[in-house]
């Protein structure tokens, strides 16, 4: 149930939908550019979100696309996270997206959507920093391609009017040793307490966590400890926990010192699966 | 740039071509309901958690309170009204899959698409998909085991529909 009308817009092409998106600002209608649709939706409920026009990018063929390019697999932004469960191209992703919402949510929820949406977990975040994709771009100035890392801090910083088309990742990469893992307060549906996604490349653990700020984040100090085979796995999980950004959360499902516990068993379960614990 | 908050939707629904005027901004749940008269699938939480107001849109389960109706223009959509003695309605039957009956066309819609998709799904598959609907009446056991009488009874006939 949306209290508030608006327009829908399906357009076919990128230049369509950013063109509508020009047209429907200078109108005074504040556009958004839909996914899933899912958030907007429930959100609209509880006043959270208010637009007087929404364009659908479902319908465009590049933010549909899931192929390999050369040296990088391709994922469309309006690929259902279901869509890439089953086709399964990066393992690590699929893990990630396999642990959203619900099955039937994820039927809808899309890639670009559980990315730049306004409920913060944002775990499909994870994967795509560890693997340091690249993000494709659309709006009034063009296409343009960056590195995901360098443009997202706690959220994608997007100008107004772009809307995300594509991920790329290295093929090589996608395939790396991994870790995943979610842990709830309770059950096997809902937000996280911590949630860590982890590879491993050329022998150096890369990290990223979400549940623990009110922002996903992959950090260069936490890394640092993590790797640092010189002191012993327990002094290394110590002082990459206290390395964390602040603010930890602190609400319902769980106090700031319980999630940063469950950070610390994680990082240790992290470095045991990826075979790291031994100390130099 | 369209002005108007309402416009004539032509919907395929339960094989049918239905045409009704609607706003833009209404979700499926509501226009399945209110427009159609077709009351199967149950508001609940509205907020996409329950599972109750499940319909499917080209054979896929979607939570109708969370889709816009004017999304699915040139879709198939199917919702409990469209079953017409499918296997899973008669195993819910036999093996009282409710209580109340108020989330059962939602679990049904969802058991049926994954008998469909997954005839040969395993425990992991059925828990992940059964996870999608509330049954607060907590019938789960005795939904699990229809879907599972279902998915064994066409293992046994595989050329059934």
């Amino acid at each position: 149930m949306v209290p508030f009308d608006f327009a829908y817009y399906r357009p076919s092409s990128i230049a369509e939908a950013t063109a509508l998106f020009a047209a429907l600002e200078r109108d005074g209608k504040r556009p958004l550019y839909y996914g899933g649709g899912t958030e907007i939706i429930t959100l609209s409920r509880f006043g959270l979100v208010s637009t007087a026009a929404v364009i659908d990018v479902k319908h465009i063929p590049e933010c549909r696309m899931l192929e390999m390019s050369g040296d990088s697999l391709v994922l469309g932004a309006a690929l259902s996270l279901t869509e890439l469960e089953e086709a399964n191209p990066f393992p690590l992703l699929t893990k990630a997206a396999k642990e959203i919402a619900d099955r039937t949510a994820r039927n809808q929820i899309t890639l670009g959507g559980n990315i730049c949406g306004q409920i913060f977990y944002r775990e499909t975040v994870l994967p795509l920093l560890v693997a340091e994709a690249d993000v494709v771009i659309a709006g009034p100035y063009g296409i343009r391609q960056c590195r995901f890392l360098d443009l997202f801090h706690q959220q994608l910083q997007l100008g107004r009017g772009e809307f995300v088309v594509q991920f790329k990742v290295d093929r090589a990469t996608a395939t790396l040793p991994h870790f995943h893992r979610k842990r709830r307060k309770q059950g096997e549906v809902g937000y996280p307490l911590v949630t860590i996604a982890a590879l491993k490349k050329d022998g150096t653990v890369r990290a990223a966590l979400s549940g623990v700020c009110p922002f996903p984040f992959r950090s260069a100090e936490v890394e640092a400890h993590v790797n640092d085979r010189s002191r012993p796995v327990g002094e290394r999980i110590q002082a990459a926990v206290d390395a964390f950004p602040r603010p930890i959360l602190h609400d319902i499902e769980g106090s700031a010192d319980y999630r940063l516990f469950v950070a610390a068993q994680l990082l240790e379960d992290m470095l045991r699966e990826l075979g790291d614990e031994e100390t130099v | 740039m369209e002005e108007t908050t309402k416009r004539e939707l032509v919907l395929h629904v339960n094989g049918e071509r239905r045409s009704i005027v609607a706003r833009q901004a209404e979700t499926l749940l509501f226009v399945l309901r209110d427009g159609l008269g077709l009351t199967g699938a149950k508001p609940g939480c509205l907020n996409g958690d329950c599972g109750a107001c499940t319909v499917l849109v080209d054979g896929t389960p979607i939570k109708s309170c969370m889709m816009l109706a004017i999304e699915t223009v040139g879709k198939e959509i199917t919702s409990i009204e469209g079953l017409d003695d499918a296997p899973i309605q008669h195993a819910f039957v036999r093996h009282f899959g409710f209580q109340c009956g108020y989330c059962t066309p939602g679990f049904i819609m969802n058991a049926h698409a994954l008998i469909e998709r997954h005839p040969n799904a395993d425990e992991a598959t059925i828990q992940e998909w059964l996870e999608s609907n509330i049954c607060r009446c907590t019938s789960y056991q005795e939904i699990e085991a229809a879907v599972k009488e279902v998915l064994e009874a066409k293992k046994a006939k595989p050329t059934d529909p």
